[in-house]
């Protein structure tokens, strides 16, 4: 029996922009992944219970705000609180070079900035996922 | 007792989420944790809800568990969501129009794809609800879009079942071709105040009226292949499934809505009518798991190559299907097992 790979994508903080985290969920479907969208506003618990609940492997953020740097380590610590210290953070959007090894440093596997290609984040996933198995 | 099982049965939301994940998979460890948890069952009220694409489901399933939160009554939701046939990838989307009762630890939300094949969906879905009545939850509501048999027979693992339409979506042929509708305890016409409504709920109760509900017994037994002869229909047994309006995304309507599911409940709880009802549900699964593990045992023994045989040669046209199954059923069902 197949066992495909769940992803949660969702868009914490304020900014209403959602067409990247549906490109991507979208690219992520085609790739044989099952998708949960949160949509919009999620906070740092919701997106904690929302891992939790739907078990997922992957949380996948969309962030266009400038507000990672705030976001992120509260996301991380929410989803280490809820004992999902193992699921994976991967943050996409609108994020400066250096913020990107602070972001790792926090515990993102993966930062992706306008122009990634989605076959890249796909590959990445995967590559995260056969690490565990392995 | 497996740790696991012990976390779920003492309402460990974090358990209950691994073991969906079990059940979905099939994997291994599910067996041994539905044969531990079945005695635990049954004590939640199951709520199917189905209807077409845009009929306000989500929003539905999610106002209905805001009411039965303020009753102070515990939730668990599962959303079912098309696998895509092509890339077996799924976007589950439910929880955008559920957002409302996030934070609450009264409310339980897993969104499942369809994944392979409809016997599997009917499965993973039993299973899965299951697993969230023996968690301890007061009320499961189960969501899918109403498309076609699948859904027919996601609803029949429910108690009561919701059948959701909305104005505009088809004159009252399609309310009566629509298969769907005969498997209906209360069908809800969500969108009420749209222009168009009151068509859809007099359509909806014409429809009521041509078919009578009694043949929703008949039709059951048809499709778990009992085809029996029909009970004399008892007028003061029918439940004849109310229409009611709703407005989901502001809430009209829900009360009346939640006091119909109630009033079924209720219906179901006098004269053995719940007991009649699992044991047509249990007809139905016991026949369906027996199907699968026949053919599962069969295909076991058929080695790959000689059932591709077959195929090249129905194709040439030199053995037809029926003769190719009483073959095979011949060469290899009959055979004692080694060892087993």
């Amino acid at each position: 029996m197949s066992e495909p790979i769940r992803v949660l994508i969702a868009k914490p903080g304020l900014d209403g922009h959602d067409r990247g985290a549906k490109v991507i969920a979208r690219a992520l479907r085609d790739a044989g992944m099952e998708v949960i969208y949160t949509g919009l506003r999620q906070t740092p618990e919701m997106i904690a219970e929302a891992a939790l609940q739907e078990d997922v492997d992957v949380v996948g953020l969309s962030i266009l705000s400038g507000a990672h740097m705030a976001l992120v380590p509260r996301i991380r610590e929410a989803l280490n609180t809820s004992d999902l210290s193992d699921v994976a953070l991967l943050v996409g959007g609108i994020i400066p070079d250096e913020d990107i090894a602070v972001l790792k440093a926090m515990g993102v596997s993966g930062v992706f900035g306008p122009g990634t290609s989605t076959e890249d984040i796909v590959l990445h996933i995967r590559s995260l996922m056969g690490a565990k198995a392995g | 007792m497996n740790d696991l099982l012990s976390a779920i049965l003492a309402g460990d939301r974090r358990a209950l989420a691994r073991g969906l994940t079990q059940v979905e998979n099939d994997s291994p460890q599910a067996a041994a944790l539905l044969d531990g948890l079945f005695p635990y069952t049954g004590r939640a009220w199951v709520i199917g809800m189905t209807g077409a694409p845009g009929t306000g489901k989500s929003s539905l399933v999610t106002a209905l568990a805001k009411a039965y939160r303020a009753q102070g009554q515990t939730v668990a939701i599962l959303a079912v969501d098309p696998t895509s046939p092509f890339t077996g990838g799924a976007i589950l989307g439910d929880r955008i129009r559920m957002r409302d009762l996030s934070g609450d630890k009264g409310v339980f939300i897993r969104s499942m794809a369809t994944r392979g094949s409809l016997g599997g969906l009917a499965r993973a879905t039993r299973d899965a609800i299951r697993l969230m009545d023996a968690a301890g939850f007061d009320r499961i509501l189960v969501e899918t879009v109403g498309a076609g048999q699948s859904e027919v027979d996601i609803a029949r693992a429910a108690y009561t079942t919701l059948v959701i339409e909305a104005p505009g979506l088809g004159d009252d042929v399609q309310a009566i071709k629509a298969g769907i509708l005969e498997i209906a305890d209360v069908l809800v016409v969500n969108k009420a105040d749209r222009p168009g409504a009151d068509n859809t709920v007099r359509a909806l109760r014409t429809m009521l009226e041509i078919g009578h509900p009694a043949s929703r017994q008949a039709m059951i037994r048809h499709h778990g292949q009992m085809v029996a002869a029909p009970e004399t229909p008892d007028e003061a047994n029918l439940w004849i499934p109310p229409v009611i309006r709703t407005v989901a995304i502001d809430g009209q309507g829900v009360d009346e809505l939640l006091e119909a599911v109630e009033n079924h409940r209720t219906h179901l709880a006098l004269e053995g009518r719940r007991t009649a009802l699992e044991r047509q549900q249990t007809e139905i699964e016991v026949y369906e798991r027996l199907r699968e593990a026949l053919i599962q045992r069969l295909l076991a023994e058929v080695p790959a190559d000689a059932i591709e045989a077959i195929l090249a040669r129905i194709v040439a046209r030199t053995l037809n299907p029926q003769a190719a199954v009483k073959a095979l059923l011949d060469q290899y069902s009959q055979k004692p097992k080694q060892g087993a």
